[in-house]
């Protein structure tokens, strides 16, 4: 089966706190922190968009892995907040890391799932022969109306994969996906901001389908939680993917390496693949690793991997997850988010 | 007027910072030349410039051209990458206090500008300080 060959991860340097947006709002931070188990959210700048964090992402990829980028038949990036309606990122991208022009480009949309199915469809194509090297982002800028609960959480950042023949860094040994029509979370077109159900987002949405894929990718691979030395689930909060793996029977110590959340945000399509960056720059070698995303409307990509001999000597060669996430970071307060979130209406 | 097919000319430069190396005297032009300006070559071979170097001077834009006006004040300079090659730059994320000659930075992908909300978005380099 197909693995991950190279992995990257992107990460702005701002930071906005809950405290800062709350005040602003008149809302009460510690019960948003608490019950949101979130303290800050990256920001990005204003020249940084999807496609740059993409760019940035995919060339720690690129450096782990070496390979020469014109063998990469796929570029396939999943976001909700792609900078063009109609006008792809993945060609911008492809062309900025060399892999043009003979490869397949295409934007995916399925809410914060976007990045997962990217992998999925790259890991399919790659097992059918059909492409050597397939390059699988997931990546957002993510919006969230002003005032709105999501406001305390929609963040930036990206991940990147390049999924290629034979074990790599981290091979697959099992995928699944579980999908149903549920309303929990949508943005019309035109519209701005996205809009939500509510607490339905919870568990007939987010719950439902994290636990039904990771049900049945358990099943599947005959294994049990304690199997697994890693588990990721999408984070669109703290608390959701605290919560969701300790109902499965993981345990905290097995979550928290890949728990980005509480001082992340929820970087949407980049949320899940970005924490399984983190938990391969301290996997060990024939350590498994359980992972599972959610993408509202709604829908759970699952999947086992195996962490190889490679991937130790092969991660030292780009920056970690968490030095990107923990380190050189600059606080912004609520009027330079605005400004540089675009949500100032200036004259013409 | 949309400035597409300039901003599409210089994708290679922009996107992938592809130098012409003169195969007489090994001289690097960025953005490419016809002829080497060193020896008067006329063959060249593609290459990829260095992504680091170090600041070699620098300023900073209190009062920018209309299309760089939201992003004010911001620095500019000028670095010599780890080959050789001189280029002129806006630097991002970065404290102009930090500001120094002799600075590392390393390049990175970013929205240059844009043509309005309606218009494209150009992406190119920006040096950022290597921390």
């Amino acid at each position: 089966m197909a693995g991950i060959i190279g992995y990257g991860a992107y990460v702005p340097r701002n930071r906005i706190k809950v405290e800062e947006i709350a005040k602003v709002w008149g809302a009460d931070a510690p019960s948003y922190k608490k019950g949101l188990m979130l303290r800050e959210k990256s920001v990005p700048s204003p020249d940084q968009d999807v496609i740059t964090m993409s760019v940035e992402a995919t060339r720690h990829a690129l450096t782990r892995c070496g390979i020469d980028p014109q063998k990469i038949g796929a570029v396939y990036i999943g976001s909700e907040s792609h900078p063009y309606a109609v006008k792809p990122s993945g060609t911008v991208v492809a062309e900025a890391i060399g892999a043009t022009p003979d490869c397949h480009c295409v934007d995916f949309e399925f809410a914060c799932k976007a990045g997962s199915e990217a992998m999925f469809v790259c890991m399919g194509l790659v097992d059918a022969g059909a492409i050597e090297y397939g390059l699988a982002i997931g990546a957002d800028t993510s919006q969230g109306a002003p005032g709105d609960a999501l406001e305390y959480s929609a963040a930036a950042g990206a991940a990147a994969y390049i999924i290629g023949p034979g074990d790599g860094v981290a091979k697959m040994l099992a995928t699944h996906s579980f999908m149903t029509d549920t309303p929990d979370f949508w943005r019309r077109e035109y519209m701005h901001y996205p809009r939500h159900a509510g607490r339905f987002t919870g568990e007939p949405a987010y719950f439902k389908h994290v636990t039904g894929c990771a049900k049945a990718m358990l099943e599947k691979t005959n294994s049990k939680p304690s199997d697994y030395a890693y588990a990721v689930f999408h984070q669109p909060n703290g608390k959701f993917p605290m919560r969701v793996g300790q109902q499965l029977g993981f345990t905290k110590e097995q979550i928290e390496p890949g728990w980005l959340a509480p001082t992340l945000g929820n970087t949407y399509s980049g949320s899940s693949p970005m924490g399984l960056t983190a938990t391969l720059d301290i996997a060990e070698p024939g350590d498994k690793i359980f992972m599972v995303s959610y993408g509202s409307g709604a829908g759970s990509d699952g999947f086992v991997f195996e962490a190889t001999d490679e991937l130790p000597k092969m991660r030292v060669k780009a920056p970690f997850t968490r030095t990107l996430l923990d380190e050189h970071k600059v606080y912004i307060d609520y009027g330079t988010y605005t400004k540089y979130r675009g949500k100032i209406r200036k004259g013409e | 007027m949309s400035t597409s097919a300039r901003y599409w000319r210089e994708i290679p430069q922009r996107y992938r910072y592809e130098g012409a190396k003169c195969k007489s005297c090994g001289k690097i032009s960025f953005p490419p030349r016809v002829v080497c300006k060193s020896c008067g070559g006329r063959e060249f071979e593609k290459v990829e410039l260095a992504k680091q170097g170090k600041l070699l001077t620098h300023t900073v834009i209190r009062v920018g051209p209309s299309q760089f006006a939201d992003q004010t004040p911001y620095a500019v300079g000028v670095a010599e990458l780890d080959d050789g090659v001189r280029m002129t730059a806006m630097i991002a994320d970065v404290d102009f206090e930090e500001l120094k000659v002799g600075m590392p930075v390393k390049l990175e992908f970013r929205k240059v500008r844009d043509e309005g909300e309606a218009g494209i978005i150009c992406y190119g380099y920006k040096f950022v300080p290597v921390r």
